[in-house]
């Protein structure tokens, strides 16, 4: 046993801190284009064309049914050497593939699910009025299915948040990386993740703080 | 003019409409009696193409279109022609009751948002319910709803204006107020097809009765004639159960 070293952990903050603009900003992209990809898949759910469907549910069962690292590992360092045009794309870019692709097979089935959830009267009431199935979607189902599938939507940011400490493992310096590279100097590897684990700890309790307002706020929905 | 001619509809191989021809005139106000289960909710619904007809053709207006080789621009175009008034008032609940009757008029016939709005205030003005232009349906009561859900089909201007059953999901106490708006609609000789169980109103606003039984027409006529010297059995049957 050795007693902490909280000075070294100290000044390692802000060290560690300087890279939360880059871990927000994977997930924050990443839940972008995961959002719209995931709304797409959704609708087409929801609708099942013909032609496509299959192969999107051949897409939601592989994205949810393969690890997030098994997926990164098969993208940034197998695919390149079947399609070499690959070969170009940086970790921070790969990563943030990784994480949309997998993020949006969870996310389209929220969203699928808070759609079907929708009251039959709404649909019909859109339909009687001449609504063509797009103004049907985009002005009446939509926004009333975002309401219900925000907070599950919050959860999986959460998770995206997370997971973009994967993007260690692509060569990426996130936050973990950075911690790595200093604890390889100092050998104190356990003050060294225990920054990181704080840090991320802290910035996932803001934002179920700002889940929590989100859920009040949309309870009260309108109810004006 | 609307006609309907040899509409059918089958529910999982139940024959719900068995062969409908109705023709309505211009201004009349019909309304369809009937046992429940007898397709009267379905005989608007499928006016509506919200159930798909097996067969048949209706005609609304400019609109005819033949129900087994329907495409879809035909439908969008039948729809816009008629408004429909829901059992369950079926309001937009993501939207406030002046923008549930400003939403047809921008979104399906692209007009001005600015003269939706003046038309859906006047609208408001007209069902009682000015001073709850910006409040949610959760806010509204069921009479208040359903006031809004006939603003709504009224503001569109379609040839025809289609009641299922608008007060049977009310509390007793707003059916009059719903009923009162129902009457100043008719006022106006707008076409009207009513789906109802209020007789007492029926006799009073209907050109024209219509009883239905079995997916069929069974006896159509004035109110007085209906309603005073029935002739099928089985709607004198049907009268005698309801004055009891």
């Amino acid at each position: 046993m050795r007693g902490l070293d909280l000075e070294y952990m100290l000044g390692l903050v802000p060290v560690i801190l300087g890279y939360v603009p880059l871990t927000l900003g994977m997930a924050a992209a990443g839940m972008v284009l995961a959002l719209i990809l995931a709304s797409l898949l959704a609708v087409e759910r929801v609708f099942r064309l013909p032609w496509i469907d299959w192969a999107v549910v051949l897409f939601i069962s592989f994205f949810r049914g393969t690890p997030l690292l098994v997926q990164l590992f098969l993208f940034y360092y197998g695919l390149p050497q079947v399609m070499s045009f690959l070969t170009s794309i940086d970790g921070v870019t790969a990563a943030i593939m990784g994480l949309t692709l997998h993020f949006s097979a969870y996310m389209a089935e929220t969203i699928r699910a808070a759609i079907l959830g929708v009251d039959r009267s709404q649909w019909e009431a859109a339909q009687s009025i001449g609504m063509t199935q797009l103004q049907m979607m985009r002005r009446i189902i939509l926004p009333q299915a975002a309401r219900v599938a925000a907070p599950t939507l919050v959860n999986y940011f959460i998770d995206m948040i997370k997971g973009t400490s994967l993007a260690f493992t692509l060569g990426v310096t996130e936050m973990m990386g950075a911690a790595q590279k200093e604890a390889a100097g100092s050998f104190l590897y356990f003050e060294a993740f225990l920054v990181v684990a704080l840090i991320y700890w802290a910035m996932v309790e803001l934002l179920s703080q700002g889940q929590k307002r989100l859920e009040t706020y949309l309870n009260k929905a309108y109810a004006r | 003019m609307i006609s309907v001619r040899g509409l059918r509809k089958t529910f999982d191989g139940t024959a719900v409409l068995n062969g409908i021809d109705l023709d309505i005139a211009p201004g009349e106000r019909v309304v369809i009696i009937g046992p429940s289960g007898t397709g009267k909710s379905t005989l608007l619904r499928c006016l509506n193409f919200l159930d798909q007809p097996d067969a048949g053709h209706i005609t609304i207006g400019d609109v005819t279109l033949d129900a087994d080789r329907a495409t879809r621009a035909e439908i969008l175009a039948l729809r816009r022609r008629s408004a429909f008034v829901f059992q369950n008032y079926a309001l937009f609940a993501n939207k406030t009751a002046k923008e549930n009757i400003m939403e047809a008029l921008v979104t399906v016939q692209g007009r001005p948002k600015a003269e939706a709005e003046a038309r859906a205030l006047d609208v408001l003005a007209e069902t009682g319910l000015a001073e709850k232009a910006d409040s949610y349906p959760a806010s509204l009561s069921g009479g208040q709803q359903q006031r809004v859900g006939i603003g709504r089909a009224m503001a569109i201007g379609a040839e025809l204006m289609l009641f299922d059953e608008p007060t049977s999901a009310l509390d007793p106490e707003w059916v009059g107020e719903v009923l009162d708006l129902m009457r100043r609609v008719a006022a106006r000789h707008q076409t009207m097809l009513i789906v109802t169980h209020e007789m007492q109103f029926a006799r009073e606003i209907a050109d024209r009765v219509i009883f239905m039984h079995g997916g069929k027409i069974v006896e159509e006529g004035s109110p007085e004639q209906l309603f005073g010297a029935p002739q099928d059995e089985r709607l004198q049957r049907f009268l005698r159960r309801l004055s009891q």
